[in-house]
């Protein structure tokens, strides 16, 4: 630009304003364009084009399915012709000797599934029979190594999968599979199974009703004392132990915070401007604090999990090192904003330095730390849960162990509800106090 | 006239003991406040130091023995550390990769969000709460819950962590949004919408230039935060800099060099981008001359 034109558009408010909104309408596009850049080579950088091939359906399905539902296996042990009836396969699921449900019949060496009303599966020895509503009879045996396969029209249909040595049937109904080792049959039911009592309590299969008004079903205990034993000691779902998980994860949040904050409220006064007057102290409080919350929560798990072993006690310590960073500088941000006037009308009635700050200082700032204090105990019930995950302990283990084993997904949603109920319940709790200590009533 | 000043001394007498009284029992309150306090301190620790595998009082004296194995081994095999420093680069920028999508994604999310929950400017008004209840669910499920399962369903890499982070961010950010949304000037929407603007044009041309720099600021804040979760969430086996680091302490002795540099990458990363956003925060709150 020349100086002419420079001092033409100086002078001139309609160029001016063109030129104006000319570099508006620039930035309005180059914000968009560097987003869409970044996210361009986001998309190669983070493979994303290969993301479809890494991506288990057949997980996802499990997952799904696992989540709102459970299986019941009928399984016939082909070595020694055994038949069992087991909820999710579990050992703890499995039904007594002669006690099985009321959809499996035996009779000598032919057992009846009933899958559905019209679905029935049949074990007969080794063969397995299955009468598919609209399709006709299936049969299967063992053949040597091989399995035989013979269906009414004598070709696979979509809904069976045979290979030599395996054959899956799959209805809405249930499956059937057959190996060398076992013929099993799955029958799905919704929801949790055995989520109250496991099959080797008495209190199994009867309804809350009879439970709490209805005659004596154990002999030796008090119906409510005995059904509160066994569902609280469920060896399945072990309520007993998720709920100290859950108490030890809320434990970690509550200590460190509220412990951070007892160490951060001496050293705040010590990095606040208008009360610490030795520049020196103040500079290196500071970096102090800086340092607690640059080494972060992570770093800090790590190195304290070496000293202390798992558990809640290295978490609280976590939690309590990086809050006195943050709550330092939080605390010593609000004390530099703090009003002298009340400090003065308190030295005036010829109050000591300690009473100064007894009257002057902390009737002001007690409303903002203990707000402070909440919002951040709120957010490390959060914390504390993922602390747990690395450092084991609380809810945040159990979480991880589930996941790992990937197995009992249903216990994985369980604990995915109960994290979500707790920080929720902590949020409401903490901003309930906050309102109720803030407004004073 | 004589029994009126009387009757005021009386008077003045009640509402001094009242006052006092009111005194003694907030004072006892406090008292009794600040016992339950400490019991629950007290006993607190003390479940917690008998359920760790170590106790507090045998750890405490074992505390700086691993940073000091650490510090010394790295010191020995000093000359290998800007090597390690290399070597871990990539991991480092996958880490800050993560964590800026997921916050230039979970920031635009909220942005919608809190457009469709704030009073005044909602497209439908009585889908409101709905939207409120999203950012509620989206904000109380911890990212590491959302990571692990993704984990399972696409396998180990970094798109697990920037979802479950930029859920979590949605939910976090759309709350702080509305906030700053609901003070907005609505008078540019007014005339906007009397020249037939639609929706979203009342609210990219209206809204958004009124509200950009609080939002800007509040997205800053996220991100260093994000940063953190995102180490964390390598740790837990999302990739990046924390899955470098869980590999090297797992190896133990003869590796801690190669920890040491994460240490000092992760703190400087962490510390860096701490300042920067600070700086930049400082300079939309108080305009461009400061700094």
């Amino acid at each position: 630009m020349t100086d002419a034109t420079a001092s033409l558009a100086a002078t001139d408010p309609r160029a001016r304003a063109e030129a104006g909104i000319r570099r508006q309408r620039r930035i309005a596009l180059a914000i968009p364009a560097a987003i869409l850049l970044y996210l361009i080579y986001i998309f190669f950088a983070f493979d994303l084009p290969g993301l479809a091939s890494r991506l288990r359906v057949d997980n996802m399905v499990t997952l799904v399915s696992d989540t709102w539902s459970y299986k019941t296996h009928v399984t016939r042990d082909n070595r020694s012709g055994d038949v069992e009836v087991a909820i999710e396969g579990e050992r703890q699921g499995t039904y007594a000797e002669g006690a099985a449900p009321d959809w499996v019949t035996r009779d000598g060496d032919v057992t009846e599934i009933r899958l559905a009303p019209d679905h029935l599966a049949v074990f007969d020895g080794g063969q397995v029979r299955y009468d598919v509503p609209g399709y006709g009879l299936v049969t299967a045996e063992h053949d040597g190594r091989d399995i035989a396969l013979d269906t009414p029209d004598g070709t696979v249909p979509d809904f069976i999968s045979a290979s030599g040595a395996r054959v899956d049937i799959t209805t809405h109904a249930g499956r059937v599979s057959l190996t060398r080792n076992r013929n099993e049959v799955f029958r799905y039911f919704a929801g949790w199974e055995l989520f109250f009592f496991t099959l080797s309590s008495p209190y199994h299969g009867h309804a809350a009703g009879e439970i709490l008004f209805g005659d004596r079903i154990d002999p030796d205990r008090s119906n409510i004392v005995g059904a509160w034993q066994d569902f609280w000691g469920n060896p399945m779902w072990r309520h007993a132990d998720v709920a100290w998980a859950l108490g030890e994860t809320i434990l970690m949040a509550f200590l460190g915070t509220m412990g951070a904050a007892l160490v951060a409220l001496p050293l705040g006064f010590a990095a606040a401007r208008n009360f610490a007057p030795v520049l020196a102290i103040r500079f290196a409080v500071r970096r102090v604090f800086d340092f607690a919350r640059g080494v972060d929560a992570l770093i800090w798990t790590i190195l304290l999990s070496r000293a202390f072993g798992p558990g809640p006690l290295t978490g609280t310590l976590a939690i309590l090192l990086t809050d006195t960073g943050t709550f330092g500088k939080l605390f010593s941000e609000t004390l530099e904003n703090v009003d002298t006037r009340q400090i003065e009308g308190v030295r005036s009635t010829g109050a000591k330095p300690l009473q100064r700050y007894r009257f002057g200082v902390i009737p002001q700032i007690t409303p903002v730390l203990l707000s402070q204090v909440l919002y951040l105990l709120e957010s490390n019930t959060r914390s504390a849960t993922i602390i747990g995950a690395i450092t084991g302990g609380g809810i945040g283990l159990l979480l991880t162990q589930a996941i790992i084993t990937q197995k009992d997904w249903e216990e994985v949603s369980y604990y995915i509800v109960l994290i979500v109920v707790m920080v929720i319940l902590m949020d409401t709790v903490s901003g309930w106090l906050r309102n109720k200590l803030i407004r004073g009533d | 006239m004589a029994d009126l000043t009387a009757r005021d001394i009386d008077r003045a007498g009640d509402s001094r003991s009242a006052y006092l009284a009111l005194v003694r029992r907030r004072q006892t309150y406090s008292f009794l406040l600040l016992i339950v306090f400490v019991a629950l301190m007290v006993s607190g620790f003390r479940i917690a130091n008998d359920r760790n595998a170590g106790g507090f009082v045998d750890g405490l004296p074992q505390i700086l023995d691993f940073p000091a194995d650490v510090v010394s081994e790295a010191w020995r095999n000093a000359a290998e550390l800007p090597g390690h420093f290399l070597a871990f680069l990539p991991a480092l920028i996958e880490t800050v990769n993560i964590a800026a999508v997921a916050t230039l994604v979970g920031a635009i999310a909220a942005i919608v969000l809190a457009l469709l929950s704030t009073r005044g400017l909602a497209r439908w008004p009585r889908a409101i709460p709905l939207f409120r209840r999203i950012m509620d669910i989206m904000r109380a499920i911890p990212d590491i819950v959302i990571a692990l399962i993704l984990i399972f369903l696409m396998g180990v890499g970094p798109m697990p962590a920037v979802i479950a982070i930029a859920i979590h961010t949605a939910g976090a950010l759309g709350k702080l949004f509305s906030e700053v949304a609901e003070n907005a000037d609505l008078k540019p929407v007014e005339g906007l919408q009397s020249v037939g603007a639609r929706w979203l044009q009342q609210m990219y041309l209206g809204v958004l230039p009124q509200i950009a720099p609080n939002l800007l600021s509040y997205a800053l804040l996220r991100f260093e935060i994000n940063i953190r979760a995102s180490a964390i969430l390598g740790f837990v086996g999302a990739g990046g800099i924390g899955y470098e680091l869980k590999n090297a302490i797992t190896w133990g002795q003869g590796q801690f060099a190669e920890s040491a540099a994460i240490f000092i990458l992760l703190f400087a990363t962490i510390v860096f981008f701490d300042q920067l956003s600070s700086a930049a925060r400082h300079r939309l709150a108080h305009g461009k001359g400061a700094l």
